[in-house]
């Protein structure tokens, strides 16, 4: 039993091995479209799933009364980058144990079009009626080489949630520059130990790069089509320092922060553990859920400068059909139908998350007041990682939370680790 | 597993009984070419139908593939294949992390090796001496561990060593300390589990060795003043040698090739990376990575290694003159 356990990664490489290998590549082209059976549709484990679970019950419930004798069977994913890539991956390697429709991030979309993974569903989505309300800037980040392969479903924009009892306690003010925000984590912790000032994380990519854009900094820089890591310039760098250096025992301790998450980071927040979180519109549900409740309040996360709102990663979720189905009509009623402004409506107010659809997002931006902090820091102007197949690549191995792992525990400096990864990166560009 | 093992062995051992007195019925009644190829052949044949398939193959695709240049695009996405001679290879063995990863895959291997074994001896001679309910607790305890899959065995340790709400910390009073954060520390925390599912093995297998010996030949040499010291090392040592060789090969196998443990308990290799060992490198390489071939070479490199290891460990018994 155990020696199978152990040997199970060698088993399970030679096992890749002889059925990748055997007929050269997988099939991935699909030769039927069936019209009834079960749609099997793959959707991201948010940290809190059951307000998501009841939109998707009723989304299924709909989607079946209009098809007679179809089943959808909604399975949930793991979000964490190198988790969810290895899921997907198998899905392509072995397109009978794969899904039929898929949720991915839309920083995702260009490794698994290069991986033939997903369905081109182009001329799907131009007759789609509801779907001439989505903005053109938006249809483009799904679109590769003029293909489309993902219906942008929703939204995510992340600003800073402070807590307002411990807030008005210490007299602080929600800080509007960097300098204001780290000295308020350290008010914040020196007078409740138990708190961390600021919940951040070492594996949480997405809530460093607004330190490195804020500083003129960036991922990496575009030559054409061909990308070049910009992580070791300098203004990176300063980036990259002012973040980590977020990680001291006065604000979070690195024994704790060093190994946390995007996910663990709202969990803290939530659980009334920190004084401030750097957490998406689509985790206040989460927050809402807990011992936090009535007691925060959103700013735009503050750049280097003071008045200033630091660039936001214009993150969101795209939903997608997987080449290999066997039910692709079905599959893309199916995304459409949970799509809808009805659901994304829903979706909104259960989660929290942005609707793509333009007349959706006016509606609800004009009842919620909640989400001005995210809709300035939309305006404000917001980033995006490299449109590359390689993104996927170099977001699995992490190679961003390595670099800030090792800075965090000292195990190398800023300059050496931004070196060290930007190495990382132009190999994974090159192809490599 | 392990109990084929312990079967082939004990069949290993009577064979020499068994062929003596089979020896006046072969070559009886056989004629035709069929006859000129030696029994023992024929008796290989049915494991070799079961092991060519189920090893053979596999690892000659491992071997195509480390020669080739194999990522998610030519897996998925219809790109052709390409064969790039030794050039997986080079990139490894060019690579300074994968050296790194070596030496303290070996090092937490040897470690894990060496507990293992003392931890599962001790508790052996310990099952000898105890009464019967101590040992049948004992027992029960040890096989429990071992009946436990390394995944959830792994996870519900990551619960007891929890940062904040850890029942260890909790006992201990050092609440926010992560277990996983120093280097060694995680290792240890790793190896401590590693040892917790592997040492049943070794205990169960000793105390059936101990069990075997009869107690004619202990009489015998106690009645010629041998003393507990000198049994044990004159005559219970030599005879449990066997076994003890068998245990060895076993744990450095399982020892250098462990992945669950790590993969679940230090998140897929630690922070930055810094408890990985190679069957977590080659996952992160092959899987992670996307890139299957240089995995594959890893996993070459990885065979090629325990065979040397395996190799050196038998040639130094044979040469102490203890037949195998």
């Amino acid at each position: 039993m155990k020696k199978l356990a152990r040997g199970a990664a060698l088993a399970v490489l030679a096992g890749t091995v002889a059925t990748a290998c055997a007929p050269g590549t997988a099939k991935t082209a699909s030769s039927e479209d069936k019209q009834t059976g079960t749609v099997k549709v793959w959707l991201y484990d948010e940290a809190n799933r059951a307000p998501k679970e009841q939109v998707v019950a009723q989304a299924v419930a709909d989607f079946k009364a209009k098809h007679a004798g179809v089943d959808v069977q909604v399975s949930y994913i793991p979000t964490d980058a190198g988790p969810r890539a290895e899921k997907m991956k198998g899905a392509f390697n072995d397109p009978s144990s794969a899904p039929d429709v898929v949720e991915f991030g839309n920083t995702d979309l260009f490794g698994y079009t290069a991986s033939g993974g997903l369905a081109d569903i182009t001329s799907d989505l131009a007759n789609w009626e509801e779907g001439k309300d989505l903005p053109q800037d938006l249809k483009d980040t799904a679109v590769v080489d003029g293909k489309t392969y993902g219906l942008p479903w929703w939204l995510g924009v992340r600003a800073l949630y402070y807590r307002t009892d411990v807030f008005t306690e210490l007299g602080l003010a929600a800080p509007t520059s960097y300098a204001e925000l780290k000295s308020a984590a350290e008010k914040v912790r020196s007078a409740h130990g138990d708190m961390l000032g600021i919940a951040v994380g070492g594996k949480y990519t997405f809530g460093a790069l607004p330190f490195v854009w804020a500083n003129g900094g960036d991922l990496a820089t575009a030559n054409g089509s061909a990308y070049t890591s910009a992580l070791d310039s300098e203004k990176s760098q300063a980036g990259v320092k002012a973040y980590t250096d977020l990680f001291t025992d006065g604000i979070c301790p690195a024994q704790q922060c060093a190994d946390l998450t995007g996910g663990k980071t709202v969990e803290s927040f939530a659980a009334g553990k920190a004084g401030m979180a750097i957490l998406p519109n689509s985790s206040r549900s989460a927050v809402e859920a807990g011992a936090a409740k009535g007691k925060y309040a959103i700013v735009p996360l503050p750049g280097a400068e003071a008045g200033k709102i630091a660039p936001a990663f214009s993150g969101g979720n795209d939903l997608g059909v997987m080449k290999s189905t066997q039910h692709r009509s079905l599959a893309v009623d199916f995304i459409k139908e949970l799509a809808s402004k009805k659901n994304q409506l829903a979706l909104f107010d259960a989660m929290g998350n942005l609707p793509t659809l333009t007349s959706a997002r006016a509606e609800v931006v004009q009842k919620q007041p909640w989400l001005k902090p995210f809709t300035d820091t939309i305006e404000a102007g917001t980033k995006f990682v490299p449109k590359d197949a390689a993104w996927a690549k170099i977001d699995a191995q992490n190679v961003v939370p390595t670099m800030l792992q090792k800075v965090i525990t000292g195990k190398a400096d800023v300059a050496a680790a931004t070196k060290e990864a930007a190495a990382a990166m132009n190999t994974s560009f090159s192809g490599k | 597993m392990p109990a084929t093992t312990v079967t082939a062995r004990a069949d290993h051992g009577d064979s020499p009984v068994r062929s003596a007195g089979g020896a006046p019925a072969k070559g009886r009644r056989r004629s035709g070419p069929l006859a000129r190829i030696p029994v023992p052949l024929w008796l290989l044949l049915p494991a070799a139908l079961v092991l060519i398939p189920l090893f053979g193959y596999p690892l000659y695709q491992l071997g195509l593939l480390s020669v080739l240049k194999f990522g998610q695009p030519q897996a998925s996405g219809g790109v052709p294949t390409e064969f790039v001679g030794l050039s997986n290879y080079t990139d490894v063995l060019g690579d300074s992390q994968f050296w790194s990863v070596l030496g303290q895959t070996l090092a937490f291997a040897a470690f894990c090796v060496v507990a293992t074994l003392v931890v599962g001896a001790v508790c052996a001679v310990l099952l000898t001496r105890v009464g019967k309910w101590p040992r049948l607790l004992l027992m029960f305890g040890a096989l429990g561990a071992w009946a436990a899959p390394a995944m959830t065995g792994s996870t519900v340790w990551m619960f007891l060593l929890d940062t904040n709400s850890g029942l260890v910390n909790e006992i201990l009073g050092t609440q926010g300390h992560n277990w996983m954060y120093d280097k060694w520390s995680a290792f240890a925390m790793v190896a401590v589990v590693v040892v917790w599912h592997s040492f049943p093995f070794v205990m169960i297998t000793l105390y059936a060795g101990i069990q075997a010996i009869p107690d004619s030949i202990l009489e015998a040499a106690r009645l010629d003043g041998a003393g507990t010291a000198t049994i044990f090392r004159r005559i219970m040592l030599p005879m449990l040698r066997p076994l003890l060789v068998i245990v060895v090969i076993q744990s450095i196998i399982w020892d250098f090739k462990v992945f669950t443990q790590i993969y679940v308990m230090t998140g897929g290799g630690g922070i930055a990376g810094q408890n990985l060992v190679l069957n977590v490198y080659a996952y992160q390489k092959a899987f992670v990575a996307e890139n299957y071939s240089l995995g594959a070479a890893i996993g070459v490199l990885m065979t090629l290694i325990l065979l040397a290891v395996t190799a050196v460990y038998i040639r130094s018994l044979r040469r102490s003159g203890e037949e195998l």
